[in-house]
C-alpha cells in the first residue's frame, strides 16, 4: 500500500524539525522546571534571550565574539602552520620520530589548561598567553593527527613519488601533503574543535574579554546568570558555525577526487 | 625437482644468449632475506638473469614466490642482502626517473586529473612543451576527451592506462611492470596486453613485467624467466619465437604454453 499524500507529507515535516527535537524538549523542560520552582538562581530561556538582547544592543557582546575568534584564530593558524610540517617530517623520517615521538606522547595527556601558570607567567595576562594555550592545546593533536595519515598513506604513491625523482620538501609537497589532505582536513576541524573549547577557559583566567570573561564576569559581579547561560549559549552556537565552515572547507578541498579519496589506499 | 630435463619445444638457453643487442639491466648473484620473527626468511637466492635493450621479458611465477621482490630490487626500491643490479653498467642505489615502475592501478594519484597524472613528471618542461607531451601520451593511450576527468571516475583498465602514460611521458628507457593488468577483468586485460606490445613496439622501451599468468607471459614475453617457489630462483629461461602478432591457437603457442605448465608442474586439466 502506498502512504497517502498527506502521511507523505507528514512524514517529510517531521523529517524537516527532529534535528531541533531535541533541543525544543531541553527548552521546553528547562522553562516547566523554573515555573514549578519558583525563586531558583537559574534564569529562564525568555530572561536568557532577552539578556543575550541586551548585550547585542551594546555591542558588548560583539566585543566578546571578536575578542575570543581573534584568539582562536591566532592560536590555531599558529598550530596549523607548525603542526602539518612537524607531522609531516615525524611521518616520513624515521629518526626525528624516534627523537621527539615519546617527548610529544609524554606532552599529550597534559591539558593546555595546566599551562595557564606558566603561559601567564612567561607572557603576562593577556592576548598572547591566551593564544600560546590555544597553540598548546591545538598544536599536540594536529601533529599527531598529521603523523598518523603519513604513516598510513599509500606506500605505493610515495614509492611512484619518489620514482619520479622526488625526495624532502618536494616529495611532501606533490605527493604527501595532497595525498594526505582527506584525513588532514579532518585532524585540523577537530582541533579547531579542541581551539574553541579552550579559549574560554583561558580567558576565565588570563584576560579580561572574550565570552569566558562574559561568563565568569558575569557571575563574579553578581550572580547574573541570565548572562552566563547567554554567553554559554553563544559558545555553543558559534562552535557549531566554526564547524560548518571546516566542514565547507573540507568538501571544497577534497572536491573531484570522489568518495574513494579518503579511504586509504 | 629437476629443472634441467628439457620439455619438448622449450629451448632453455643463458640469459640473452645470441643476441647482439647491448645488455641493459644485469642481475649478479642476486640474494634477498628479510628479517623475520623465526630467523630470516629467504626471499632470492643468487639469481642471475640479463635483459637486452629493447627486451620485453616476463618474470613468472606462483604468487608469493619473490619475483615482485627481484623486480622491486631491480627497480631501486628494496636493498638486496647481496649481489648486484647493473644498468647500462652503472650500479642501481635507488628509485630513478630513467625507469619508471609502473603498480597495479593503486599508483595513480587520486587527487590530480588525467592531465595531471601524466604530467607528473614534467615539471621541468617549459608549459608548452608539457603540455604537447600530455596531449600526445592522453592520445596514445586512448583517453583522450577523459584529459579532465579525476581517477575515481575511471574504470580500471583506463587508470592502469593512465599509470603507463604517466611512466612513458618522462621517457624512461626502462619499464617496470608489477602484474599492472592483475586487478582487471579477463577481457580488458586481453585489451591491455595488446595496447602494451602495441606501445612497446612504438617506442622500444626495454620492459620488465612480473606476472603469475602463463598466458599472459607467453603472450607477450620474448623471454619468459619461470621462477621457483620461495626461496625464488630461476628455473629456466623460455625463449618464446613468435613474432607479433601472435596467434593464440597456433601450434607453437600451445606448444610454449603447455610446457610451462607442465614446467611448473601444473595440469592443464581441470
Amino acid at each position: 500500500m502506498s502512504p497517502s499524500p498527506t502521511a507523505g507529507l507528514g512524514r517529510r515535516l517531521l523529517h524537516r524539525l527532529a534535528p531541533f527535537a531535541g533541543l525544543a524538549l531541553l527548552v521546553a523542560a528547562w522553562d516547566v522546571a523554573l515555573r514549578l520552582a519558583p525563586g531558583s538562581l537559574l534564569p529562564r530561556p525568555a530572561e536568557v534571550v532577552a539578556a543575550l538582547g541586551r548585550l547585542a544592543a551594546t555591542d558588548e557582546l560583539l566585543g566578546h565574539v571578536v575578542a575570543s575568534v581573534f584568539r582562536v584564530t591566532w592560536g590555531f593558524l599558529l598550530a596549523a602552520v607548525t603542526a602539518v610540517p612537524a607531522g609531516v617530517a615525524l611521518g616520513l623520517v624515521r629518526p626525528a620520530n624516534a627523537a621527539l615521538g615519546p617527548l610529544f606522547e609524554l606532552l599529550r595527556p597534559i591539558s593546555p589548561l595546566a599551562w595557564i601558570p606558566l603561559a601567564i607567567l612567561w607572557l603576562g595576562v593577556g592576548d598572547l598567553a591566551a593564544v600560546a594555550i590555544i597553540f598548546l592545546g591545538s598544536f599536540l593533536p594536529l601533529v599527531l593527527a598529521t603523523e598518523n595519515a603519513v604513516r598510513t598513506m599509500s606506500e605505493v604513491h610515495l614509492a611512484a613519488g619518489r620514482n619520479f625523482g622526488l625526495d624532502g620538501v618536494a616529495l611532501a609537497r606533490r605527493v604527501v601533503l595532497p595525498s594526505i589532505l582527506p584525513s588532514l582536513v579532518v585532524g585540523l576541524r577537530l582541533s579547531l574543535g579542541i581551539a574553541w573549547l579552550v579559549v574560554v577557559a583561558a580567558e576565565m583566567i588570563a584576560v579580561t574579554s572574550g565570552l569566558g570573561f562574559l561568563i565568569i564576569d558575569a557571575r563574579n559581579a553578581g550572580n547574573r546568570y541570565d548572562v552566563v547561560v547567554g554567553g554559554m549559549v553563544m559558545i555553543g552556537l558559534i562552535g557549531v558555525a566554526l564547524d560548518a565552515g571546516m566542514r565547507r572547507l573540507e568538501r571544497s578541498l577534497v572536491a573531484g577526487r570522489g568518495a574513494e579519496a579518503g579511504e586509504p589506499a | 625437482m629437476t629443472a634441467a630435463a628439457p620439455e619438448p619445444g622449450v629451448t632453455a638457453r643463458p640469459a640473452g644468449g645470441g643476441d647482439a643487442r647491448p645488455v641493459k639491466v644485469a642481475v649478479r648473484d642476486l640474494t634477498v632475506r628479510f628479517a623475520a620473527d623465526r630467523g630470516d626468511l629467504r626471499v632470492l637466492e643468487h639469481v642471475d638473469l640479463e635483459v637486452r635493450e629493447g627486451e620485453l621479458i616476463t618474470i613468472l611465477g606462483p604468487s608469493g614466490c619473490g619475483k615482485s621482490t627481484l623486480l622491486n630490487v631491480i627497480g631501486g626500491f628494496v636493498r638486496p642482502t647481496s649481489g648486484a643490479v647493473t644498468i647500462d653498467g652503472e650500479p642501481v642505489t635507488g628509485p630513478d626517473p630513467r625507469r619508471i615502475f609502473v603498480f597495479q592501478e593503486r599508483g595513480v594519484f587520486p587527487w590530480l586529473t588525467v592531465e595531471g597524472n601524466i604530467g607528473f613528471g614534467l615539471r621541468g618542461l617549459p608549459a608548452a612543451d608539457r603540455a604537447a607531451r600530455i596531449r600526445h601520451y592522453v592520445k596514445m593511450v586512448g583517453l583522450a576527451g577523459f584529459e579532465k576527468a579525476y581517477p575515481h571516475e575511471l574504470s580500471g583498465g583506463m587508470k592502469q592506462r593512465v599509470e603507463v602514460a604517466r611512466a612513458l611521458a618522462v621517457g624512461p628507457d626502462v619499464l617496470y611492470l608489477d602484474e599492472p593488468f592483475g586487478a582487471l577483468d579477463s577481457i580488458t586485460r586481453l585489451t591491455m596486453r595488446a595496447e602494451l606490445l602495441r606501445l612497446w613496439q612504438a617506442e622500444r622501451k626495454t620492459i620488465l613485467f612480473v606476472t603469475h599468468d602463463i598466458e599472459e607471459s607467453v603472450q607477450l614475453a620474448d623471454r619468459i624467466v619461470v621462477m621457483s617457489q620461495r626461496p625464488a630462483r630461476i628455473r629456466r629461461i623460455v625463449e618464446v619465437d613468435i613474432p607479433h602478432p601472435r596467434d593464440l591457437s597456433a601450434p607453437r603457442y600451445l606448444e610454449l604454453r603447455d610446457a610451462i605448465f607442465a614446467e611448473i608442474g601444473l595440469a592443464h586439466q581441470i
